[in-house]
């Protein structure tokens, strides 16, 4: 494929640095619209994913299936650098998609998860219930999903480890201040 | 009103994680996109990077072996021969305000926490189109410019020095990413 000619950035030079201003070549993509020609691609989209719904609940069972198997090695093999870092992405994937998939509360748990394995100064000194609690729970409350008075339970439940998991941290972190600060942050996301 | 022609943009997507790749592609699509390349790891990305030289690129963080921090600094070399002006938008599960502060000092464009809407996702990609800030290049920084609010008191170890400029007036990073539409 042809690669098009670069624009020519201009640059002004100061005492310590240079500011570039690049011709902006993706205003080719815009374009002004009548009103009446609106079209509105946001709902589109959100049409589209509605459309993929169907797929969630596999999705987020073959998101669980990959974390009990990473959890699997290392109750097997013990926390191994790769085996740790593989528990790690699992649970931040589930932390990442399971809103998206409906499963919000899977989403906390899995949050919780990803701070015990990321600021815990030994993960070999984690108490081994905390973690298999994180995982145990992550997949019931997906498996229990389709069950309504379940949602409420779901929700206490990711709310009471994330308070378990933050009371460890905390005292675990209270040497390490960058950690602390980490822990005790809000966090960007905002709450629904 | 202005609105983006999507079918004149070429995307490339990097996520390890096939359903959320599946999901971008989804919306992508939907808003009007044809070209979205995708990628699994960074590095295949930053192959596909040069290749295809795609206008906006949408990465995941936490990947195994070269991961999007990495990817995004090594698109952000400014004597490499694609473009390294190319925007980027990290969509991550990572939602720590040290996190933003590492993406955008590794000359991330926009950071997008998940999860994922698909108001969220217009909203970067025309703030990238539509509003591109200028480029700063220091000793140890080649990225878009970090400061999205004017303040001529700061006096800290990373002032810049040489003179005033105009600073675009844009809400911070971290502002942004707590708005998810």
């Amino acid at each position: 494929m042809a690669k098009p000619k670069p624009p020519t950035p201009t640059v002004k030079a100061y005492a310590d640095h240079h500011v570039i201003t690049q011709p902006n070549r993706l205003r080719k993509a815009v374009r002004y619209v009548e009103d009446k020609e609106l079209d509105d691609p946001v709902a589109r989209a959100e049409q589209a994913l509605a459309g993929l719904s169907n797929e969630f609940d596999n999705w987020m069972t073959i998101e669980c299936n990959r974390l009990a198997a990473a959890y699997a090695v290392i109750l097997k093999d013990g926390f191994s650098k790769p085996a740790r870092d593989e528990l790690f992405r699992a649970a931040h994937d589930i932390k990442g998609d399971a809103a998206t998939f409906g499963y919000a509360s899977a989403g906390l748990a899995a949050e919780s998860l990803c701070r015990i394995i990321e600021h815990a100064p030994d993960i070999m000194q984690v108490p081994a219930n905390l973690i298999a609690h994180h995982i145990n729970a992550i997949q019931a409350i997906v498996r229990e999903q389709t069950d309504v008075d379940r949602i409420d339970v779901a929700s206490t439940l990711s709310t009471s480890l994330r308070s378990v998991a933050d009371e460890y941290l905390t005292a675990a972190n209270h040497d390490r201040p960058e950690h602390l600060e980490a822990i005790l942050a809000p966090s960007i996301v905002p709450e629904d | 009103m202005y609105r983006i022609d999507f079918n004149k943009l070429r995307f490339l997507v990097c996520d390890d994680n096939p359903h959320m790749r599946r999901i971008l592609r989804t919306l992508l699509h939907s808003f009007g996109a044809r070209e979205v390349y995708e990628s699994e790891d960074g590095a295949t990305a930053l192959e596909m990077f040069s290749h295809y030289v795609p206008d906006i690129v949408i990465t995941d963080w936490s990947m195994p072996i070269f991961d999007g921090l990495e990817l995004a600094q090594m698109i952000r070399q400014p004597d490499a021969n694609s473009n390294p002006y190319a925007p980027i938008i990290m969509l991550t599960g990572h939602s720590e305000k040290r996190r933003v502060t590492m993406a955008r000092d590794a000359g991330v464009t926009e950071f997008l926490a998940k999860p994922i809407s698909a108001k969220s996702l217009y909203q970067r990609i025309m703030n990238v189109v539509t509003n591109p800030r200028p480029f700063i290049k220091t000793k140890n920084y080649f990225g878009p410019d970090r400061r999205r609010n004017t303040n001529n008191s700061y006096v800290g170890p990373e002032r810049r020095v040489g003179g005033e400029m105009d600073v675009m007036q844009q809400p911070s990073l971290i502002d942004k990413a707590r708005v998810t539409g």
